[in-house]
């Protein structure tokens, strides 16, 4: 990379490749070989996994070249810690740093996995009161955490519908799904076996139970619904929707994805829900995005509790235990007992906000995403008139003449120090504009956000090359993201200029 | 935007050339246009059984992935192996050097069904309306 020339903008350093940085024969570590003993490692290794040509190709860099080389990529950055992180549908909410406190106190930070339940009570005390919550939110009696991550828990949602109907004969094969379902529902029915039939909305974003009476059939195993929708409107019709797919003998899967809009006020249960599964990552505000890993815990009604995946955990005289006496069971779904770090930051979280706290964070979820949606309809137009939860989507129709559109909004929006929201989904809103901006942020926060897209879009009117080019004060510029997709280059190599 | 009499089209935004019994399909002017710059194409096996509305491809733009859903049924006899190592012909030229499989038709009544030139305009216009 060429250095830019002039002033740098403080705080913001230039940085090649790590392959451009160090030189032969530089390390960050060294190992003493009369303190390791024994032969050279190299020596050890069957000759299919040996080297022949050393270190080449591989960056030799110190510790601080390395420190520093990822200290500068991260400063370019932007995230929830920097700045409004407003992607539509991924609940970019404040991790609270209390919560990582607690992770970290040696009682869970040290704890190993194979200890005896009798050493782990307070561990196992923080999953069953979490495993509490979660019932009282969801209004469903059974719950698992095992699932690593949102999809992980629907699949594992959709292997205990599959092992359901097999118990009863036939695991049917199909999966109804909405367009405007979480985008990974279709991945996941089809991971398990099934073919999904897709359904369109009504003309208000909204689906309408006799779309799925025309689709319902003996065949179908399960419709999997989101709600609110993708598109951020409650799915009104879903209590009717739930009898049509119970008197078809199929089950009701809810993605949990936008809980953050439902949290304290509505019940997934209360719907009819037969599965649900929790996105911790978004709603319960453990990190995401790159600081993950997820954590996705799975929620059943009492038909689908005896195939819940083991061990679970029971409560006997001598306290908590995990169970592995489910004959029912479709098993375990994951390494030991999930993501317990994951765990942990959630229950601080619940514990922090209280039941009311969680009714708040609904409240201004859903305020903070129509406060964003009132203030800029008149500039963009909206996909649907329908009342919006806790997102709102616009288009980029009105730009069309400008020849600006909703990639370079969001390129532009960079330059006024936002991150972009989500773009160009859902996919059933041609030139989708998805704005989250969750509970977290602050009034004064949202009015800059607003006061910054007026501005592109005024720029894309009368300017409209200086939104087109954006990002300008971004350290890299615009990307040409078609060439990258079309001719990839996935490996480093050394320059050839030089024979020698 | 192109919209040729010659052709007939899907409401999912395919043409279909019927030359002696074998269907040419791709994707239309205004589908690849809405797609934005197409970056891979995934096309099925030569042989394979295709059933009206069923999965025929996937086609990946920079914007979004994309199924490409058959508007008639009938057996795969050739695909556009160019499409693979040039995906964006099917931006350049949707209806000629951007075309994906030819089909041979199991009902040829299928093409009766699908919409003339001008029933996909006024489709687009009632779509864009």
């Amino acid at each position: 990379m060429s250095r830019p020339a002039g002033v740098l903008r403080y705080g913001l350093l230039p940085e090649p490749l790590i392959f451009e940085r160090g030189a032969p024969g530089r390390t960050g570590a060294t190992c003493d070989p009369t303190e390791v003993g024994g032969p050279a490692p190299v020596d050890v290794l069957p000759a299919g996994l040996r080297r022949d040509d050393g270190l080449a190709g591989l960056p030799e860099v110190s510790e601080l070249d390395v420190v520093r080389h990822f200290t500068r990529l991260s400063q370019w950055n932007l995230s929830a810690a920097t700045t409004l992180y407003p992607l539509g549908s991924c609940t970019m909410k404040y991790n609270p740093i209390v919560n990582e406190a607690i992770v970290r106190s040696p009682g869970f930070a040290a704890l190993h996995p194979l200890l005896p339940d009798a050493w782990t009570q307070g561990a196992l005390e923080l999953m069953d009161r979490l495993a509490g919550f979660l019932r009282a939110v969801s209004g469903l009696p059974g719950i698992s955490l095992q699932p690593a991550a949102g999809a992980h828990g629907e699949l594992t949602g959709l292997k205990m519908v599959r092992a359901y109907h097999a118990d009863r004969g036939n695991p049917r094969h199909r999966v109804l799904i909405p367009a405007s379902a979480h985008g990974t529902n279709p991945a996941s029915a089809a991971l398990c076996g099934y073919t999904v039939t897709e359904m369109p909305a009504n003309d208000a974003g909204i689906l309408e139970v006799e779309t799925v009476r025309a689709h319902l059939g003996p065949d179908v195993a399960a419709m999997m619904i989101t709600n609110p929708n993708t598109i951020g409107l409650f799915e009104r019709n879903i209590q009717a929707i739930a009898e049509a797919v119970r008197e078809a003998g199929a089950l009701l899967y809810c993605d949990g994805a936008n809980m953050n809009a439902l949290l304290g006020v509505a019940k997934p249960g209360d719907m009819g829900a037969d599965v649900l599964q929790f996105n911790l990552h978004k709603t319960f505000s453990t990190p995401h995005g790159g600081g993950g890993p997820g954590a996705g815990p799975v929620a059943v009604s009492e038909r689908l509790e005896p195939y819940l995946p083991t061990p679970r955990l029971v409560r006997d005289a001598s306290g908590l235990r995990w169970s592995e006496d489910f004959p029912k069971t479709i098993g375990r779904v994951r390494s030991f007992h999930g993501n317990v770090g994951m765990l942990v930051r959630a229950y601080g979280y619940l514990r922090t906000l209280g039941g009311d706290g969680l009714t708040d964070v609904t409240a201004m979820a859903v305020l903070n995403a129509n406060y964003i949606r009132a203030k800029l309809a008149d500039v963009l137009p909206l996909a649907f008139q329908t009342p919006s939860l806790h997102e709102c989507v616009f288009t980029d129709r009105d730009l069309d003449a400008t020849g600006a559109h909703t990639l370079d909004l969001a390129k532009r929006l960079l330059d006024y120090g936002f991150f972009a929201p989500t773009i160009y989904f859902p996919l059933v809103v041609p030139g989708a504009i998805m704005i989250e901006p969750t509970e977290t942020e602050s009034k004064q926060t949202l009015d800059e956000f607003i006061a910054a897209v007026r501005a592109i879009v005024a720029e894309a009117r009368e300017t409209p090359e200086l939104v087109k080019e954006a990002p300008h004060a971004t350290f890299v510029g615009r990307l040409d993201e078609t060439r990258a997709a079309r001719r990839p280059v996935l490996r480093w190599k050394p320059p050839t200029a030089d024979p020698g | 935007m192109q919209i040729p009499e010659t052709l007939r089209y899907s409401e999912e935004h395919e043409w279909v050339l019927v030359e002696d019994g074998v269907a040419t399909i791709g994707i239309t002017d205004h589908a690849q246009e809405e797609l934005g710059d197409i970056v891979f194409v995934e096309l099925p096996a030569i042989g394979a059984e295709i059933a009206k509305s069923a999965t025929l491809g996937v086609v990946e733009s920079v914007k979004a992935v994309s199924d490409v859903y058959a508007p008639v049924s009938g057996t795969v006899t050739t695909i556009n192996e160019a499409l693979a190592t040039k995906p964006e012909t099917m931006n350049e030229d949707p209806y000629g050097a951007g075309w994906m499989v030819k089909v041979a038709l199991a009902d040829p009544g299928d093409v009766g069904a699908l919409m003339t030139a001008q029933q996909y305009r006024d489709f687009l216009a009632r779509e864009q309306a």
